[in-house]
């Protein structure tokens, strides 16, 4: 047997291997750079491979290089653009808030020394002396180019590969908080051990689905539904095993039970980073296997799907109804917002006139909008503290309408856009994926989802309803944070507006790309 | 290229609500605001010229192409003078509530409230919003627009409420958005319908007519009629009213009640009738029965309601049913009276809140039985609440009768037993007016209630009290200034169902 050298597309996976190089130099620099240096090395390295790879990417498709790559490993087809997009800009931004430290009185909002035992003589130690580690950066990098691959990835095993390069860093970096390190910890323990689950389950959805069409690509397996000699039942337990993986990344019901203690426990930046970049390629991730792999099978998926939808937006609103703090509360939303884009996903909605977007591109587009708004409240909250730390507590916002009309106003608005209230981009992304999924002929699950909404729109309410008329809570101030937080804010709440008035112009962009290539 | 005079209308009222945001107006904020409101109606009093000089003043601009959905403003008879009632309402009220930050202080000093400035830009804004709602041609126009009225109105009644204004701002942004969302239902079904019907999705609401309703039509009319009715209270989703009324500010219930109210009975007629003509015609005996049972219903609340401004509130649910009686009867004649009566309620309600908004101010409560003998101290005062208050039971000679004739009449003109019924809500109305204005006005004066309200109303106030009667009693005395505008509309409506019209000729009136 002779093994055929591997061709390798360097320039077209560019936008992919810049980011590993840097995470890869990341890694030296953490070992031999003077410890001075080393946070703006970090940063500056960080965000300079991330925009180079965004020139690239553009490069490329401009260029029009689209197609398998790395012996079909990879598919660079118009999704794969928009979402390499999305998390490398995503990525970018979120990247800023990390390196907020004014707000900190100079240090960043991670553990000195993640690898010490909270409250040891090591840790105390460790801030005593300010030896502060920067390994942050580098596994973020590590994270989006995993997320880059995982979303284009055009065959099964390149995908776990991928999901695993994504997932590992996050793991660690939920455990890394500056402030309530157990708590933080305790979410990346349960966080790993319920990742680790899942990714189980994948790997032996991937064997099932091997078993039943003799491939792990996603084409080949497209070709063999229905002309398999094999028991169908592999087939049909190798889509729910894959599934359970790579919905428990999206975080929808039932595998939705680390959402909120992790969002909570991990620092406030990486929650936001997490919040977009995680949600982003999972979904994107999921659209894939079971649009051009599973398409034609999708009678035995879409009802599945749909039931989870409403199981996830009535878990997703009606538990952040009941909570107390804000991460929390928003890590529900999260979920809520992931029941949302699903009722796109099981309308499937394909044969659309030129110009118009299908369910992915709805779903982009969702995400997109989402994405933009989240990285800015998670750095809003950043902003409001008390002497613990962060102010997450829903009674600590009291009254900050006073306190800070600009920044309380700013946050009011992104709420307003996660609700989906007209003129945010949260509403188009909401008429969209709706639309879609009515289009699809899901009118009823359309329909229910109109109806979350709103109970969605009085758990934002209740925090706009605090900010704004009830009484300040005096212990609490906004602190002052540097431009890397308010650069975000600013982008993110700007992008909201725009996306909400003149969404055409991202909608042109999407309707473009928004079809898998196979 | 001619001036976009739509645009421009509705835009001057927002630019000014965010040129009052900057630090530089801190001081003379309210007169800028004033300033503004007053543009704007200089620009809408142009614009009806315009209009009845024959301009065509539509404009349509492609918006969100992804979508088929245009920025296209035009007015017709309704339109227009729903603008008119909005731009004239808006600095009547400003100028009401001049001082309304010193006396909510005054009230309640140690908390800390918003300043006047923030209270002149929301209703700016809130101005601006209602006015490009009354001028969308376009389904996805409207309803964004429709949805964006809620907030600036959400923190009126939030920022200058009484005690439990908090409470009312979220039970009316509730209901608000549960009519938006059920809204958004249909919005998103007319995309797929426009899209299925006409190969290219449009909201475009002249394109829409010419569509087939399709199998769909009914859900998507049933959709849209429910938010209509939910903004336009109707019993039994009245219930946001009363509480809304009774927590904000007179100036704020105004501009609710007698403007942001009537994009329900406008939407019915703009939305509902045109786009679905017989979905709605099959749903006229059920929004005939929904009209008389709010007819009596809130004739009978305020009859029995202890609290002035829930009163005004039920009076309000008592006339929007006679609105939706007009509509939902089908003749050219109602239907005018109808319209006619969207203006006339605007200006009457608003009259009776700002004048009881006077005795509350001076008074110190809402309660009717707080009150008695004020007539004594302020005789211009309750002759004003008493005018107010007549024009609210549609007394010949205020412009309330002629709408309120014209709706029976054609009510009785289709289905005559529906007219009785209604009649009798005119009987309630005399009987809540009069029973209202003898316990608070007549009777023995308290003197510690005699101290309390003290002088009677000042310049200001009186001019604001004339000028609002003197509307009422013009359009009463000569309605055909509004009605040459409105009947041309009217009758187009009614056209459209197809429906034998039994009263065509409004002559002779």
């Amino acid at each position: 047997m002779t093994i055929p050298d591997p061709v390798f597309e360097w320039l077209e996976l560019s936008p992919v291997l810049v980011v590993f190089v840097a995470a890869c130099l990341g890694v030296i620099i953490e070992a031999v750079v003077p410890r001075k240096a080393r946070f703006y090395c970090q940063l500056v390295l960080a965000e300079i491979s991330l925009l180079s790879s965004v020139g690239f990417l553009v490069f490329n498709g401009v260029r029009g290089a689209w197609g398998p790559l790395a012996m079909k490993a990879v598919m660079l087809d118009g999704p794969a653009f928009v979402a390499w997009l999305a998390l490398l800009v995503f990525g970018f931004l979120a990247l800023l808030v990390f390196a907020e430290r004014k707000i900190n009185a100079g240090a960043t909002a991670f553990a000195a020394l993640a690898s010490a035992v909270p409250g040891s003589a090591t840790e105390s130690e460790a801030i005593a002396q300010r030896r502060e580690h920067t390994e942050i950066f580098p596994l973020a990098l590590f994270s989006i180019a995993g997320m880059m691959v995982f979303v284009a990835a055009n065959d099964l095993l390149t995908m776990f590969i991928a999901l695993e390069v994504m997932s590992l860093p996050l793991y660690l970096m939920s455990g890394m908080a500056r402030s309530r390190r157990i708590l933080s910890q305790e979410a990346a323990l349960k966080y790993f051990l319920l990742g680790a689950f899942a990714s189980a389950f994948f790997l032996f959805g991937i064997a099932l689905l091997y078993g039943y069409s003799g491939s792990f690509n996603l084409a080949r397996i497209a070709d063999s539904l229905g002309f398999s000699t094999m028991n169908r039942g592999l087939l049909l337990c190798g889509i729910g095993l894959m599934a359970v993986g790579l919905l428990f990344k999206a975080g929808v019901v039932p595998f939705q039970f680390w959402v909120p203690d992790v969002y909570t426990g991990a620092p406030t930046p990486v929650t936001g980073f997490m919040a977009i970049c995680t949600k982003l390629a999972a979904v994107v991730g999921l659209a894939r296997v079971f649009y051009v792999a599973l398409g034609a099978e999708r009678w035995s998926w879409q009802t599945l799907f749909a039931v989870l939808a409403i199981a996830t937006m009535l878990v997703g609103v009606i538990l952040a109804l009941t909570q107390t703090d804000l991460k929390r509360l928003l890590a529900y939303s999260a979920i809520s917002h992931a029941g949302f884009i699903l009722t796109a996903v099981v309308g499937a909605y394909q044969n659309v006139a030129a110009g118009r977007v299908n369910a992915f591109g709805s779903i982009i587009f969702y995400l997109i909008a989402y994405g933009f708004g989240i990285i800015a409240a998670f750095a809003i909250i950043t902003t409001v503290r008390d002497e613990g730390g962060e102010a997450t507590r829903l009674q600590s916002w009291n009254g900050l309408g006073r306190k800070n009309p600009l920044l309380a106003g700013v946050f009011a608005f992104l709420l307003l856009s996660f609700a989906g209230i007209p003129l945010t981009g949260g509403f188009i992304g909401k008429w969209e994926v709706f639309a879609s999924a009515w289009a699809g002929g899901f009118w009823w699950l359309a329909i229910t989802a109109v109806g979350f909404s709103l109970v969605a729109a009085y758990v934002y309410i209740k925090v706009i309803m605090a900010m704004f008329f009830e009484e300040p809570d005096e212990t609490v101030v906004v602190g002052k944070a540097s431009l890397f937080t308010w650069i975000p804010v600013a982008i993110g709440a700007l992008a909201t507006l725009y996306l909400g008035i003149f969404p055409e112009h991202l909608m042109e962009l999407v309707s473009n790309l928004q079809i898998f290539l196979r | 290229m001619t001036l976009p005079w739509l645009t421009v209308l509705g835009l001057i009222p927002i630019v000014g609500a965010l040129l009052l945001c900057l630090p530089v107006f801190k001081h003379v904020g309210k007169v800028v605001g004033l300033a503004f409101s007053l543009l704007t109606f200089g620009v809408g009093s142009c614009v009806t010229v315009l209009y009845l000089g024959g301009l065509n003043l539509n404009e349509q601009i492609s918006w969100m192409p992804a979508f088929g959905t245009y920025w296209a403003l035009a007015v017709d008879g309704m339109g227009l003078l729903l603008v008119l009632l909005t731009a004239t309402l808006v600095p009547v009220v400003l100028i009401a509530e001049w001082n309304i930050a010193e006396r909510i202080q005054q009230a309640n000093p140690e908390a800390k409230r918003w300043d006047g400035r923030a209270f002149f830009a929301l209703v700016l804004l809130l101005e601006g919003l209602c006015l490009f709602v009354f001028m969308a041609q376009d389904v996805l126009l409207f309803y964004l627009l429709f949805e964006a009225t809620l907030l600036p109105m959400y923190f009126l009644i939030g920022g200058f409420g009484g005690s439990r204004r908090s409470y009312a701002a979220t039970k009316f942004l509730l209901f608000g958005l549960v009519g938006g969302l059920i809204m958004l239902v249909s919005v998103i079904g007319v995309y797929v319908w426009s899209e299925t019907e006409a190969g290219n999705p449009t909201y475009l609401i002249s394109e829409l007519t010419k569509l087939d309703t399709g199998a769909t039509g009914s859900l998507l009319m049933i959709c849209f009629l429910v938010a209509f009715i939910l903004k336009a209270p109707m019993v039994p989703v009245h219930v946001w009213l009363p509480t809304t009324a009774e927590e904000a500010t007179p100036g704020t219930s105004a501009l609710l009640v007698g403007i942001m109210d009537k994009m329900g009975t406008f939407g019915m007629i703009k939305i509902c009738l045109a786009l679905f003509p017989q979905e709605s015609i099959n749903a006229a005996p059920v929004m005939i029965t929904l009209a008389l049972i709010s007819i009596l219903y809130g004739g009978l609340a305020a009859v029995s309601s202890p609290n002035l401004l829930r009163l005004v509130a039920y009076t309000s649910v008592s006339h929007f049913g006679f609105m939706v009686l007009g509509i939902y009867t089908f003749t050219s004649v109602g239907m005018s009276g109808s319209i006619f009566y969207m203006v006339n309620h605007g200006f009457s309600t608003a009259a009776l809140f700002l004048a009881l908004g006077y005795l509350i101010k001076r008074g110190g409560s809402a309660k009717i039985a707080d009150y008695g003998g004020v007539q004594k101290v302020a005789p211009v005062m309750a002759g004003v609440v008493l005018v107010a208050g007549l024009s609210a039971l549609a007394l010949p000679g205020m412009s309330s009768f002629v709408s309120e004739f014209m709706v029976l009449a054609g009510a009785w003109s289709r289905i005559p037993w529906v007219a009785i019924i209604a009649a009798l809500g005119m009987v309630l109305a005399a009987v809540y007016v009069l029973r209202m204005y003898q316990r608070v006005m007549t009777g023995s004066l308290e003197s510690e209630l005699a101290t309390k309200i003290g002088v009677d109303l000042d310049l200001k106030e009186r001019l604001i009290a004339g000028f609002l009667i003197l509307v009422i009693l013009v359009l009463g005395f000569v309605p055909n200034l509004a009605l040459g505008i409105i009947e041309p509309t009217a009758v187009n409506i009614v056209g459209v169902l197809g429906l034998s019209d039994p009263m065509p000729q409004l002559g002779g009136k």
